[in-house]
């Protein structure tokens, strides 16, 4: 159904997210390979048949309709459907060789190597320092001073360190919204997941704040494979390496980013870029 | 800031600790059976609490209990009638629906005021706050208010007395709900209404009355149920009786009252009748508060 | 409560419409009633309770005197006053762990099927009239306690360090300061643990998915994200159970013992203020001193109470601002 990727689809796409990490090679294997994945909203289908691979240490940015299911493919790569019940998945969503979405696999495990930021900023009610350090002593139990240290790196990688240095111990609730969003990044960050997934993360902020995340995004790939939903094309275009379009539950077209908006393949597709229905 | 820091830290998936995780998945799992067993609890509490009602209360329940008025014991005489509660029902029924009568009104336009007229107003946080002390002030206070006010000036309990003391619980929850049921109407259609040229008054009267009548009576219903097994104002104002009586300027039964009287009287077949009373409040109770429910989900 | 919402619409008419003046005017006045009833209950409680307070003074506060002999009438607040306190407090550390397990177990755990079924049952356990708790309690839970607690376990209890002499007690009738706690943790269980299930509800979804999205399990997510999103209500609620278990009356009534006399172990019988009341009320002559000796304790519970449940709606009234 939908078209190959333009990416090499790796067939040690299990192993090769370590490789790559090891090695200068870029755009040539897979951190997350989707294959045949089903997804239900008790008895309506949501997702049909959908294979994509998401390429180590790049942006594929995710478009389509309200409803077209991005969102929802979002949801399955972390698991966080199966906080609700009468919500499944079928197929196999793989990872270091692993089908993530098996019940087997330990949830907490999963959500510590793919993170994940919201359409609105979560500063959960507590300092900026304890934001920060809440999922990190999840998963690690670290001495005080490597403990700071983690927080500055996260911080910093943020881009927000400099911002709130001075008043690490007040509340996060107190910071602009476009603040609040890096500090959630942060937060992702420092429990120094290998996947970062956006659901549409600017779309509560203003313009200059919008930019600094799409900034923030760019200099993130360097260390970490992400994935962004968006309603915004011009978006997709200046953040993605890759571009999937969905529609209705489906995976159109998947296409590097350049390609896709000047020569898209399938018609739906240069009808929702042109304009035409969305 | 360094530029140092902007090194990811070893990513080492190695690091993040096997014995930490198993130690948080304990964790989390023991207050998962922790709540599973709170709630069990809970459950089995409102089982022993039915299963001793109907238990011991259908063991004596009969048509005597239903429909004769309190007898003395039989303790060492067997062949002595048996009593029953019926003047303890009908005192119980008059003064609950006496006392409904009054609180009703009261709180209906007390709800209505907070909801229509007092929005953000100051007398209406006040009138709220104060309806929502007396929604939970203990019930035996308002019986020595009554006390005080009409049982001394009158000279004797009265049921009379117990119905006011009755009254001054229904009306903060009829207050609550009205004024709830009122909110969860749309303003466009008190502007559809508005904007038809009638007055507020007719509009709130005929179209938001109609539109929350469900949920109103929904809160009606829970008062009948709260003030159904009040006992503890009722000792302070109307008192008891061991004789069927209407005359609602003397002492007057009520079931609440002769269940508290006979299941301390120590004579056990008067405890057996008090069991019986019990399972009568009690399932009388409970069904108007299932009533009440299925009303207020019919609406939503 | 909701405060903040929309103005409702105002009729533009010019003058007043008469019937709109009346209607006006009668919410207004039933809202009047409402307040003076609060004031009349101060008002009367208070003027029952002068003669009282003008013969003991503050001694009344801290005497544990109650002597209703002719001629020797002296009475004090002060085993009222503890029974209240305590029996409240007790049934509050008993009731606030089992609730809070109820509502977690309600707003995550649970299954959906189960959740409505499980809800309703224990919003029904809130609606038993408090007389029916108290029956029950005599004849279910005092055996119990008795039986299975005191005998069984007393001399265990007793042995504890420092705290071991609480159990200590002559008394094993069973009827005591302990059970009227237990009676009461189950009566304020379900208002505890009704409030707590609705504050946790009001949680948006999105910030405990951003929690679990870091990894956290379903306890982490409710001590990390939603206790510190909702402490202030749940404190709330918690003091409306309380306000509740202070003012209580049936229920205590038949299973604390009615014993004027300062409790010296959780085991031995005692007495409340509302029980006390509920006693000797309607026994006591007209205008007596003993009567206005209640009447004091009365006004006395009232400020109680009072402080609690005023405490406790403050904290509440933000949980609709959130």
């Amino acid at each position: 159904m939908s078209s190959t990727t333009e990416t090499k689809q790796s067939a040690e796409a299990g192993f090769g997210g370590m490789q790559a990490r090891s090695g200068a090679q870029i755009n040539a294997t897979s951190r997350i390979s989707v294959r045949n994945l089903d997804f239900y909203y008790g008895t309506n289908k949501a997702l049909k048949g959908i294979n994509l691979e998401l390429p180590d240490r790049q942006v594929t940015g995710m478009i389509g309709p309200s409803g077209c299911g991005k969102s929802t493919l979002l949801r399955v790569l972390n698991r966080m459907y199966s906080l609700y019940p009468g919500q499944r998945a079928e197929g196999e969503v793989l990872m270091d060789g692993r089908n993530m979405i098996d019940p087997s696999v330990d949830l907490n495990e999963l959500r510590s190597k793919v993170g994940m930021v919201f359409q609105k900023p979560t500063p959960f009610p507590m300092t900026i320092y304890d934001n920060i350090a809440f999922g990190i002593k999840l998963h690690e139990k670290l001495p005080k001073s490597e403990l700071d240290d983690r927080i500055e790196w996260a911080l910093s990688r943020a881009a927000i360190w400099g911002e709130v240095k001075d008043r690490l111990q007040s509340s996060a609730m107190g910071l602009s919204g476009g603040q609040q969003q890096r500090l959630c990044i942060a937060r992702s960050i420092a429990v120094r997941p290998e996947v970062m997934l956006f659901d549409e993360p600017t779309s509560a902020l203003d313009p200059i704040s919008t930019l600094k995340i799409e900034e923030l995004i760019d200099e993130l790939k360097r260390d970490f494979t992400i994935c962004i939903v968006t309603h915004n094309m011009q978006q997709a275009a200046r953040c993605a390496d890759q571009v999937a379009f969905f529609y209705l539950g489906e995976l159109v077209e998947v296409a590097p980013a350049a390609r896709m908006f000047t020569a898209p393949r399938e018609k739906r597709t240069q009808e929702y870029i042109t304009g035409r229905f969305g | 800031m360094s530029t140092t820091i902007f090194e990811p830290p070893p990513r080492a998936a190695v690091r993040r600790s096997a014995a930490l995780a198993s130690r948080r998945k304990a964790v989390d799992l023991m207050v998962k059976w922790f709540c599973l067993a709170a709630t069990l609890v809970g459950l089995f509490f409102l089982a022993s609490i039915m299963a001793t009602l109907l238990w011991r209360g259908l063991a004596s329940m009969d048509w005597v209990v239903l429909t004769e008025e309190f007898r003395p014991t039989r303790y060492g005489d067997e062949t002595a009638p048996k009593g029953g509660l019926v003047h303890a029902i009908l005192g119980s029924l008059i003064q609950t629906a006496i006392g409904t009568a009054i609180g009703t009104p009261i709180g209906l336009l007390v709800g209505t005021y907070l909801s229509e007229y007092a929005r953000g107003s100051a007398f209406g946080n006040v009138l709220r706050f104060v309806s929502d002390v007396l929604l939970s002030a203990p019930s035996i206070l308002i019986g020595l208010f009554i006390y005080q006010l009409v049982v001394l000036p009158m000279g004797g309990f009265s049921g009379i007395a117990g119905a006011l003391a009755l009254a001054i619980i229904v009306i903060p929850v009829v207050v609550r709900t009205t004024e709830d049921m009122l909110q969860l109407i749309p303003n466009t259609l008190r502007e559809a209404v508005i904007g038809l040229g009638a007055p507020k008054w007719k509009m709130i009267t005929l179209v938001c009355y109609k539109a929350a009548a469900s949920g109103i009576l929904t809160g009606i219903l829970l008062a009948v149920a709260r003030i159904a097994g009040e006992t503890a104002p009722l000792l302070l104002t109307s008192f008891g009786n061991n004789v069927t009586s209407f005359d609602l300027s003397t002492a007057m039964a009520s079931l609440p009252i002769a269940i508290y009287q006979q299941a301390n009287s120590g004579f056990p077949d008067l405890i057996e009748i008090a069991w019986s009373g019990a399972l009568l409040v009690t399932l009388g109770v409970l069904a108007i508060n299932i009533i009440a429910r299925t009303l207020l989900r019919g609406r939503q | 409560m909701g405060a903040g919402a929309a103005p409702r619409p105002v009729a533009r008419r010019r003058g007043m419409d008469v019937g709109d003046l009346v209607f006006e005017w009668l919410c207004r006045g039933a809202g009047v009633i409402v307040l003076l009833l609060l004031g009349g209950i101060i008002v009367t409680l208070f003027i029952g309770a002068l003669p009282a307070f003008r013969e003991f003074g503050l001694g009344f506060l801290t005497s544990t005197q109650w002597n209703p002999v002719e001629g020797r009438e002296n009475y004090g607040g002060a085993v009222a006053i503890f029974g209240t306190v305590m029996s409240a407090v007790l049934a509050i550390c008993f009731a606030v762990p089992v609730a809070f397990g109820i509502a977690f177990f309600l707003t995550e755990l649970a299954p959906d099927w189960l959740r409505r079924p499980v809800g309703t049952a224990i919003e029904l356990l809130a609606a038993v009239p408090s007389i029916i708790y108290g029956m029950w309690g005599l004849f279910v839970v005092v055996p119990f306690v008795q039986m299975h607690i005191q005998l069984a376990l007393g001399d265990y209890l007793v042995a504890i360090p420092l705290v071991g002499f609480l159990f200590e007690s002559r008394f094993f009738a069973g009827t005591s300061l302990f059970t009227a706690a237990i009676v009461l943790a189950i009566m304020i269980l379900p208002f505890i643990a009704a409030t707590m299930r609705d504050v946790f509800l009001q949680v948006p979804p999105v910030f405990k998915e951003s929690a679990y999205g870091l990894g956290a399990t379903r306890w982490e997510v409710m001590k990390g994200v939603v206790l510190p999103y909702t402490r202030i209500s749940v404190v709330g609620g918690i003091m409306l159970g309380l306000g509740r278990a202070l003012g209580e009356t049936m229920a205590v009534t038949f299973v604390i013992g009615n014993a004027n006399r300062m409790p010296q172990s959780l085991f031995d019988p005692s007495t409340t203020i509302a029980s006390i009341v509920a006693m000797e009320f309607p026994e006591s002559l007209m205008g007596s001193m003993k009567q206005s000796a209640l009447f004091a304790l009365g006004f006395l519970l009232f400020v109680i109470s009072f402080l609690v449940l005023a405490a406790s709606r403050y904290l509440l009234r933000s949980r609709l601002k959130a």
